[in-house]
């Protein structure tokens, strides 16, 4: 079990490491622009949650696309995204904040804090009303959390019964604050005690990750109602490429980056026997290839056409079930 | 028929024909909703059906995007458009944004009704039009029911699209008797011509229609003017080419609108006219309006601060005596 599962996070993470870093050297190369959030440091908390959860819907932030590759939407069509061609996954017209993929239940990306919270509490109570167990996954950061929707969203999912499970990925940064400064409760878990079962587990280590949301979704299956974990994690960029992250100390990142998530996988894995040398070889070379594909599926796609501009606005379409 | 049993009307023949229906909002269940217009629908399909949500209503559009994504068809209910400013990161943000933003993969099945405008001395922070606000938005429908006809039809058919929709009802309508007839088809994109006319061309909407209906008998009658009075069910779209046909016609334009002038829906529709048919007029385009003024308690006051009957009346009059009408 371990050896399958660390094999899967080794992969993923690993996938979502390169992705993001060839990313930014493509951001400074001018191929992609705008706002670009990576989540280094943060691939743990986003692949252990994805697996965990397995069946269901997701709902993210903007810090999204490592949530995307491990939910299984191919590299190809969210690196052509970022370069806003038309063979993106969002026809290039959303970018690195909104990718899409609802064929894999993956409904983004939203790039206003805690926007998406009550979207995720909507899509659950419809996904009970239509007798579906599998419930939904929402992630946001440490920011989110003193936000009124945060607040509006729990008690409207904990009133309603709504399984959603609220996963908030504290970074301890929103932009350039420490968290010690934006939050009264240092321990942002408790924040959502008195509404749903509530944990805080090590957002560094993929497994104690994996097994929170395993155990969340069995509690939601069961009793159909929503929970809440906290994931302590740290990003080791900036917060978007605009920030240079200097704000923190060398020692801070230096100390945190000592728990790089991706190290400690390897690691362990390798110390207990999980995984090979010559494994995580041939898992290296794949994910290089895969980027290489992805980089060159995205320099050749062409641009969206002149007729895409009006096009995805309204759907004009009308249903004829109410006569 | 009463405005309001034609809203519920609507409701209870969509909920009757589509399980995917479902209300939401603050009092529309338990309740019976602040104007009665989901009333009985609870005791009818029961509380999964129509929820009664805390007073959130930031997480109550949110919720209904969700639910709309995932197939449901819900209608949210704003208890007022003032308390809409709540939702505005759902409204601006998110609803006219997910379809296009996701390349057209999203469908978003969803209305979200509210009543506005000046009831009777509620004073500045429930007693607003918004809706030019909304009308400015690329990606939503806005939609508005000036009698039962357009509130039955109007938002039956806003609930059979799968796209967005806003859908304003005036507090002032509610109460209101309408001669009402089941159509076989309606075109909520349509403008309605209400009153064939010669000499000017009136456009409205909400309950200015109805003020804009009464003085056009008083102008009949007592200077002959002949009024053609337009509806507009639809402030976005709005259906410009009913409008220029007519003021081909007529020759002049009004536009009766309660929302403070500047930049409201008339500065929208005399710009395409004079745009469009600069060399059509006969006069320039005349904007009848609510003062730049929040709406005040004090009844003398609120009724100086938005257009009444009395006042379109003298206004048209005035301006079409200096442009020789």
């Amino acid at each position: 079990m371990s050896q399958t599962l660390a094999e899967k996070f080794y992969y993923l993470m690993k996938l979502g490491r390169e992705f993001e870093l060839r990313c930014k050297e493509e951001y400074l190369k001018g191929n992609i622009s705008g706002f670009l959030h990576l989540a280094v440091g943060e691939e743990a908390v986003h692949v252990g949650a994805v697996v965990g959860f397995g069946k269901g819907d997701l709902f993210c932030p903007y810090r999204e696309h490592v949530l995307a590759l491990a939910r299984g939407i191919d590299p190809k069509l969210i690196m052509a995204e970022m370069f806003g061609k038309v063979t993106g996954v969002s026809k290039g017209k959303g970018g690195s904040m909104h990718l899409y993929e609802p064929r894999l239940d993956f409904y983004g990306g939203n790039a206003i804090v805690a926007a998406h919270l009550p979207h995720a509490v909507g899509a659950g109570y419809a996904r009970k009303l239509m007798g579906e167990k599998a419930g939904v996954l929402c992630i946001f950061g440490d920011g989110a959390t003193n936000n009124g929707t945060f607040f509006e969203s729990l008690n409207m999912a904990a009133l309603l019964e709504v399984p959603v499970l609220f996963l908030c990925e504290n970074n301890q940064y929103a932009i350039g604050t420490h968290v010690s400064r934006s939050s009264y409760l240092k321990d942002l878990f408790l924040k959502a005690r008195d509404y749903m079962p509530s944990v805080q587990v090590d957002g560094m280590d993929v497994f104690e990750v994996y097994r929170a949301v395993v155990r969340a979704k069995e509690y939601m299956e069961e009793q159909g109602k929503p929970y809440f974990i906290e994931a302590l994690t740290y990003r080791f960029e900036g917060h978007s490429m605009a920030d240079k992250g200097d704000y923190r100390s060398p020692r801070e990142l230096e100390m945190f980056r000592r728990r790089d998530p991706l190290e400690l996988l390897l690691k362990r894995s390798l110390k207990e026997g999980w995984l090979t040398e010559e494994q995580v070889r041939l898992i290296d070379q794949k994910v290089e290839r895969l980027i290489e594909e992805s980089i060159e599926f995205a320099l050749n796609s062409p641009e969206p056409s002149e007729e895409e501009l009006y096009s995805d606005l309204y759907c004009g379409v009308c249903s004829d079930v109410i006569p | 028929m009463l405005y309001r049993e034609a809203l519920n009307l609507a409701l209870d023949h969509a909920m009757e024909h589509d399980h995917r229906v479902v209300l939401l909002g603050e009092d529309v269940g338990f309740y019976g909703g602040n104007y009665k217009v989901t009333e009985g629908l609870y005791a009818k399909y029961g509380a999964k059906r129509v929820i009664d949500t805390p007073i959130a209503e930031n997480s109550i559009v949110g919720t209904a995007i969700g639910m709309a994504m995932m197939g449901l068809r819900p209608v949210a209910e704003i208890m007022t458009a003032n308390f809409s400013m709540l939702a505005m990161d759902q409204i601006v943000n998110q609803m006219p944004k997910l379809r296009y933003m996701s390349g057209g993969k999203l469908f978003l099945p969803l209305v979200v009704r509210m009543p506005q405008g000046v009831a009777k001395q509620l004073a500045a922070q429930h007693s607003q039009s918004l809706e030019h606000f909304f009308a400015s938005i690329p990606g939503l429908y806005v939609f508005c029911a000036s009698d039962s006809i357009v509130a039955y039809h109007g938002l039956l058919q806003a609930i059979r699209m799968d796209d967005p929709i806003l859908f304003l009802e005036h507090v002032l309508l509610y109460g209101l008797d309408f001669p009402f007839e089941p159509l076989e088809s309606f075109d909520p994109f349509r403008a309605r011509v209400l009153k064939e006319g010669r000499d000017v061309t009136v456009v409205s909407y909400l309950k200015m229609t109805h003020d804009v209906l009464k003085v056009s008998q008083w102008l009949e009658e007592k200077e002959g003017i002949s009024c053609e009075v337009i509806d507009l069910p639809s402030l976005r779209p709005i259906d410009f080419e009913t409008i220029y046909g007519s003021v081909k016609k007529t020759k002049r334009l009004v536009v009766v609108y309660e929302a403070p002038k500047t930049l409201g829906l008339g500065a929208e529709v005399s710009t395409r006219v004079s745009e469009e048919l600069f060399y059509f007029l006969d006069a320039p385009p005349l904007r009848i309006a609510g003062e730049e003024v929040p709406i005040p308690y004090n009844r003398k006051l609120e009724l100086m601060a938005i257009p009444t009957p009395e006042k379109i009346y003298t206004q048209i009059v005035q301006w079409g005596r200096r442009h020789g009408l």
